[in-house]
């Protein structure tokens, strides 16, 4: 079957090259879940929004199997691989500490507490998305929702948007990932060697009625919606609470929002 | 023309041969890296460029470097460099095609290379800067050949290349100014993040160029019977000069910036660089070496006397070169990535294959560089032996 598919792609490949309807062939091959990017029918239960958000409670999120689980959820459906090192590493959500997630809001007399506490850390979903901005082909792109994707299939793995993305939330397949993958998720495609992956805010989930993995997993940690609808529970968290996000000086709009002390203290 | 290129004295085949096989190793490290990915080099999720990219940056930089020559010769009529114009044209040629293959060798997925003409995004700095590059290749070649085409037939060059050799002035300051803002457009990346990238990288282009052709003037008046001028090499040691002064001046304006602030970001790179970070210092007796480098050139070339002595020269700008080298060729690149965006320090440092493919495209350009040079000097020679009958100044037909 890898064989097959291999060759398949070297073909759709080579015609894309050539410009003889290579294209059409991809499309094909994106409906047919044949290692496709981000192209979802939208299901009739599907969940939609003008721009999507998220905000994380750290206060909420308590131990460390918790932190765990959250990951799990997203790597394991997400056909995320583990390399066990760090120099070949893909992740798309994982956790630090305050001092590295929010760089520019350090403070050496802190608690204790939230010092030494760890924090989810992914993509942030930018309103002005500087991985897009220098994407040379298109790969990368911004949906009408707020969400950024990737086209695997078009990525050349240039990995100029891993040198703008000042969040270090971009992966690269710095060898093929597949024999790394612990479990296979048939739902989701696997990536070759040489493309960049990251978060896809679980497009393929919303487009199901379902919400992003990690939220599902959080037990209420981590509250996602549409930032544009004044309504919706996300507005009224981030209208009610103290919020921060990573490095706003940047201009790049995180749609990611933190709750530092926990809601309850700070409601 | 390039017959000329396929007789040659038993030095030069055994030149070229070298080149070969050293290509040869370079296409065998690079297939074995087609086959793992880049993983086989020393690039990790943290520093996500390294030695291919940064030996891009410094080549786009000799490409450049051409116009130093060109100006003054055609703009200003500086008969001098009229002998080695050519040569300045010809280093940027090949430069620009191991520009090019650095960027290829540097790709995940380099079967699909043409997406970027495919599916261009003209906000991209990376289609841009594909763009002026090959833009500038075909300019050079196109000029470089017609010109010393019209030498050997002793008559001008036709009139439809002035206005390509005017183009290829402003067209030469755009493909270091477009490379230059690769990097200082991204948010984030402190080190990177500074308006006067571009100027600096004219500066030092300006220095490294002119230094490396030097050096090639002297290597081809030892090994052939051109004789590229006493003094075009000695102005080409002024330009070094000033271009190598111009240089460090504006890379100590931004240590000021950087440490009179005294913002975290803006100090965190040049102290990763200079002095180490957070216990991580790999790259520090490197750039020290490059600093002293540039030290002992400046010493040495700021005195007109010690310019005066050619082996002293060459020492200079063997020295100005190699600094170059270090500088733009390794630190810029790399200590950009370091501390990455969580302020966290990951170390680079290039694996064997790597450093393989990279002599690979070096050897490359070598080639592409013996074989136009092998022309055009042949050219030469023949111009100038016909020319002693005649007792006319050879080389400067072109300029009229």
């Amino acid at each position: 079957m890898s064989m097959d598919r291999r060759q398949f792609m070297k073909i759709a490949g080579l015609s894309a090259v050539l410009g003889i309807g290579g294209s059409l062939i991809i499309d094909k091959a994106g409906h047919a879940g044949l290692g496709a990017g981000p192209r979802y029918e939208q299901g009739p239960n599907a969940i939609e929004a003008k721009r999507w958000g998220m905000v994380i409670d750290a206060g909420k999120i308590k131990t460390g199997e918790d932190y765990k689980r959250i990951i799990k959820a997203c790597h394991s459906i997400h056909n995320v691989p583990d390399f066990g090192e760090a120099k070949d590493e893909v992740k798309w959500i994982w956790t630090d500490d305050y001092e590295h997630t929010f760089p520019s809001a350090e403070n050496p007399f802190m608690d204790q507490t939230y010092k030494e506490k760890p924090f989810l850390l992914m993509c942030n979903h930018c309103e002005f998305p500087a991985c897009v901005r220098v994407c040379p082909t298109k790969a990368t792109f911004k949906r009408p929702d707020g969400i950024v994707v990737m086209d695997y299939h078009r990525c050349i793995g240039c990995r100029f948007c891993m040198a703008a993305c000042p969040f270090g939330a971009r992966s690269f397949n710095w060898r093929d990932p597949r024999p790394f993958i612990k479990q296979v998720n048939p739902e989701y495609p696997t990536r070759m060697k040489g493309v960049v992956e990251k978060c896809t805010f679980c497009v393929e989930r919303l487009a199901k009625g379902q919400g992003p993995a990690c939220a599902e997993a959080s037990n209420g940690a981590m509250v996602y919606g549409d930032l544009m609808d004044p309504n919706s529970e996300i507005r009224k968290i981030l209208a009610t609470t103290y919020t921060i996000r990573r490095k706003p000086e940047l201009g790049t709009e995180p749609s990611i929002f933190y709750v530092i002390g926990g809601s309850e203290n700070n409601a | 023309m390039l017959e000329k290129a396929l007789t040659g004295s038993k030095r030069y085949w055994a030149w070229v041969f070298f080149l070969l096989a050293l290509i040869g190793a370079g296409t065998l490290a690079y297939l074995k890296q087609f086959s793992y990915g880049l993983g086989l080099t020393g690039m990790s999720r943290d520093v996500s460029w390294g030695l291919y990219i940064g030996q891009f940056t410094f080549l786009v930089g000799v490409a450049a470097s051409a116009v130093m020559l060109v100006i003054p010769y055609y703009l200003h009529h500086y008969k001098t460099f009229g002998r080695i114009v050519i040569l300045g044209e010809f280093l940027a040629v090949s430069a620009v095609i191991m520009c090019v293959t650095f960027i290829f060798v540097d790709m995940g997925q380099p079967m699909r290379i043409m997406n970027v003409i495919l599916h261009p995004r003209p906000n991209s700095v990376m289609f841009w800067d594909s763009m002026v590059l090959s833009g500038y290749l075909l300019l050079n070649i196109v000029i470089g050949w017609t010109t010393l085409g019209a030498e050997r037939r002793a008559v001008p060059p036709p009139k439809w290349v002035k206005p390509l050799i005017y183009l290829s002035v402003p067209w030469a300051v755009s493909i270091h100014t477009v490379t230059a803002f690769l990097y200082a457009g991204l948010p984030g990346r402190h080190f990177w993040l500074s308006a006067i990238m571009a100027a600096r990288f004219l500066a030092s282009a300006f220095a490294g160029g002119p230094s490396f052709l030097l050096i090639l003037s002297l290597l081809v008046r030892k090994l052939t019977k051109f004789d590229p001028g006493k003094e075009a090499v000695q102005t080409l040691g002024k330009i070094v000069t000033y271009a190598m002064f111009l240089n460090v001046f504006f890379m100590l304006l931004e240590v000021f910036t950087a440490f009179y602030s005294n913002i975290p970001g803006e100090m965190a790179s040049f102290k990763y660089l200079y002095a180490g970070l957070d216990g991580h210092s790999r790259l520090v007796p490197l750039m020290w070496t490059s600093s002293i480098l540039a030290v002992v050139s400046m010493a040495m070339l700021i005195f007109p006397k010690i310019r005066a002595k050619e082996n002293l020269l060459l020492m200079a700008c063997i020295a100005v070169f190699i600094s170059l080298w270090i500088d733009k060729g390794f630190g810029l690149v790399i200590g950009g990535f370091i501390p990455n965006p969580m302020e966290h320090v990951v170390e680079y440092w290039p694996t064997l294959p790597e450093t393989i493919i990279t002599v690979g495209v070096y050897a490359l350009g070598f080639l592409v560089l013996t074989v136009l040079y092998k022309v055009a000097i042949s050219v030469k020679e023949d111009v100038e032996g016909a020319a002693y009958k005649k007792i006319e100044p050879a080389g400067q037909a072109v300029s009229k």
